[in-house]
């Protein structure tokens, strides 16, 4: 079947050659996902549309592919196929299976101005700094924050600008929060997700508890430290001790709607959904950083532009142009206004417009500010394999089918299993 | 050709043979050269890179069974064939039961039949993927369709998909919404090719109507049931794409069916030699299911 789909591509790209050129456009294909409410799709499609009225000599094509794992699936079966996108907005933490499937080209080699890759903020860069070499570009980039809604917080009698600062202060809170209608709970204290992203929240448990989730070599998993079992515990507990988060999962996606909705008082989400939040929220709302245990903190997260080792030089050269001017300052600032990802530079954050736009919204800079304490996403050799060991075993400890040290010792001695192979 | 056959007595009938032959072979080579090229090479290939691990370089290995070893003591593939198999228990007897009794009530003569008939297929022309949309509002906790429902009888709400008691459950129920108006269809064809004269002569004869359903209808529709109930298997096994919408096959695998654990191995996780291994188990498995269906239940069915 390779050899009948290698004489199919064969025969696609000869008729696409004896096709006549339009002048010389370089190409560019990029996949992107959106993990977010908003129209973000609109929003992409507008910047690109700028940049073609400011480059007329590239075309870029961004496809929206789904999720972050949708796309990554896209691209590498693209790619499998022969036929990879030039460019990609990928999960930052990636980096290493693409690595390994030989994919992407490392930046330092393309650009000139090796200063450029300085503007950054070095949090963003650290998941794509591997070996020395920088493999990536932050675009979509965040931490986690606790949103709650105020109006809540003052129905429950509390300080309507207080966010709680530690676990225990979230518990009690949360106790303050709930409603209840009889049996049936009408308004939850706090509700923090375990689809798609479950490995990222416990992460920022195991962070604030003092624990580091993976090694930098990307080899390593510390699943079974106490302190990540004891940062599971906690979490099971909100729901199955307190009984102030919903037992059973509960669906990244709709989350924010269950907070618009008032069915939950606080959340723990990306800062990437702010805007769509501002946007739909009836209510006085707040974002905080997430509260400490031994301290606090957040892992990073979002996706970051990759450049595929497939494409031409003058793909590759067109695709750092594109780079640059989705990541200058006054874009970055937009685009961190019009979604609530956090801006990938400093000099973003001095442009007149964020300036204002975060004195009036204060919200705004949260994210940026939880910087000081955040740590790069967890991110590893087959990450998507080991993302599902752990993803599995939130599960399995939040719907109480496994105790969380039993749940995270079955992750552990799978992740241990795959990863042997790259010591 | 006859003329010239007639001609030459003594060898015609076997040129005439031989191009008879030939003649068939020409006809089904088409359908035979795409069968072979999309589908029985296809299967061989999937055996051979079962045999097989891609290192990261790109070079194949051959590992003999060690793929299957693998898949054998892989936890995973144990718990989605198992569901697979409730899924398959859940769906079919249900979805076949269901599809006769609105088959035999949308047969009928009575106002609004059209209407009727129309509404019981409607979930059939939806995309699951639109179906699982659905679906999926009407099970989200508290604000979703169900838990209002409860919510009226002061029933606390339930997170329908994110527990695992449950999970399986809701993806049968869908399922069974959207088949069985398909299935429908066929025994509505099936009921109207039959006779009346049976029914009048059993009804003469004072035979109840279960009577005449059990002994008359029933059995004369078997052709139509065993093709229904194969279908029904197939689906039962390929029916994925509402657990990317809905659960991507949690929590911790509890919606997961082989299916879609082949495509995350295959394609999220990039393994395609364990990807193929699995593969050729559901190839097995299907391959049983034909076998008993040409083997042994198509000689127990009345065919008219």
């Amino acid at each position: 079947m390779k050899l009948f789909g290698k004489t199919m591509m064969a025969a696609a790209v000869a008729a696409l050659l004896a096709m006549p050129l339009p002048a010389l456009a370089v190409d560019l294909t990029m996949y992107y996902p959106v993990a977010v409410g908003g129209p973000v799709t609109k929003i992409i499609d507008d910047m690109v549309d700028r940049f073609h009225k400011e480059n007329p000599d590239i075309k870029v094509t961004a496809v929206y592919a789904g999720n972050y794992t949708d796309t990554m699936t896209k691209a590498m079966t693209a790619m499998k196929g022969g036929q990879p996108p030039q460019l990609s907005v990928l999960l930052s933490t990636d980096v290493f299976t693409l690595i390994d499937e030989k994919a992407i080209v490392p930046i330092d080699d393309l650009v000139t101005d090796k200063a450029w890759l300085k503007e950054f903020y070095p949090a963003f860069m650290a998941n794509g700094q591997i070996g020395g070499k920088t493999w990536s570009i932050p675009f979509q980039r965040s931490t986690i924050v606790l949103y709650w809604n105020k109006d809540a917080f003052k129905e429950a009698g509390l300080d309507p600008e207080k966010a709680p600062a530690s676990w225990d202060e979230m518990v009690e809170m949360s106790k303050k929060l709930i409603k209840k209608d009889g049996a049936n709970v009408t308004r939850w204290g706090i509700e923090i997700p375990t689809t798609g992203y479950a490995y990222w929240m416990l992460q920022a448990l195991a962070i604030e508890n003092g624990q580091k989730l993976m090694n930098e070599a990307g080899n390593e998993v510390y699943l079974t430290a106490p302190k990540t079992v004891a940062a599971l515990d906690y979490w099971v507990d909100l729901s199955r001790k307190h009984g102030v988060m919903p037992t059973g999962t509960i669906d990244w996606a709709t989350l924010r709607t269950d907070f618009l909705e008032g069915k939950t008082a606080m959340m723990w989400h990306t800062t990437g959904n702010l805007t769509a939040v501002k946007d739909g929220a009836k209510f006085n709302f707040g974002v905080a950083m997430l509260p400490a245990k031994e301290r606090r903190g957040s892992p990073t997260g979002g996706g970051s532009f990759y450049v595929f080792k497939s494409a031409t030089p003058e793909q590759q050269k067109a695709a750092v142009k594109f780079m640059q001017w989705m990541t200058a300052p006054d874009r970055a600032a937009e685009w961190s206004m019009k979604t609530g990802y956090v801006a990938v530079t400093p000099a973003a954050y001095k442009t007149k417009a964020l300036e204002d736009y975060a004195k009036g919204f204060p919200a705004a800079a949260v994210a940026r500010d939880q910087l000081d304490h955040a740590v790069a996403e967890l991110s590893v050799h087959e990450n998507g394999r080991i993302y599902k060991f752990v993803n599995d075993a939130v599960q399995a400890a939040v719907t109480g089918s496994q105790k969380p040290q039993e749940a995270l010792a079955a992750a552990q001695q799978q992740a241990d299993r795959v990863l042997r192979a790259y010591k | 050709m006859t003329s010239e056959t007639a001609a030459i007595p003594g060898r015609a009938p076997r040129t005439h043979a031989w191009w008879n032959t030939v003649n068939a072979w020409l006809l089904l080579l088409p359908a035979a050269v795409l069968l072979a090229a999309f589908t029985h090479y296809p299967i061989l290939a999937t055996i051979l890179h079962s045999l097989h691990i891609t290192r990261r370089d790109g070079a194949s290995v051959f590992v003999g069974m060690d793929n299957y070893r693998a898949m054998f003591e892989d936890g995973i593939f144990w718990k989605v064939l198992v569901n697979n198999l409730w899924f398959a228990l859940g769906t079919i007897p249900t979805s076949i039961a269901l599809a006769l009794l609105m088959a035999l009530w949308v047969n009928r003569n009575m106002r609004g039949r059209a209407f009727l008939r129309l509404a019981y297929f409607t979930p059939t022309v939806l995309p699951m993927i639109a179906v699982a949309n659905i679906w999926l509002f009407f099970y989200t906790p508290d604000y979703g369709l169900l838990d209002q429902i409860r919510g009226l009888f002061g029933l606390p709400a339930w997170n329908w998909l994110g527990d695992p008691s449950t999970v399986m459950g809701c993806m049968i129920v869908m399922v069974v919404w959207k088949e069985a108006g398909f299935f429908m269809i066929f025994y509505l064809a099936a009921l109207q090719q039959l006779s009346p004269d049976l029914e009048e002569a059993a009804a003469v004869e004072g035979a109840s109507r279960w009577y005449i359903f059990r002994r008359i209808t029933f059995p004369l529709l078997m052709p139509t049931t065993l093709f229904v109930a194969i279908n029904a298997v197939i689906n039962s096994f390929k029916l994925v794409d509402h657990l990317v919408i809905m659960t991507k096959g949690g929590p911790n695998n509890a919606s997961s069916l082989l299916l879609y654990y082949i495509y995350e191995i295959a394609f999220t996780f990039h393994d395609t030699a364990y990807g193929a291994t699995l593969t050729a188990a559901l190839l097995v498995i299907l391959c049983t299911v034909a076998l008993v269906k040409f083997g042994y239940l198509d000689r127990r069915v009345h065919y008219q």
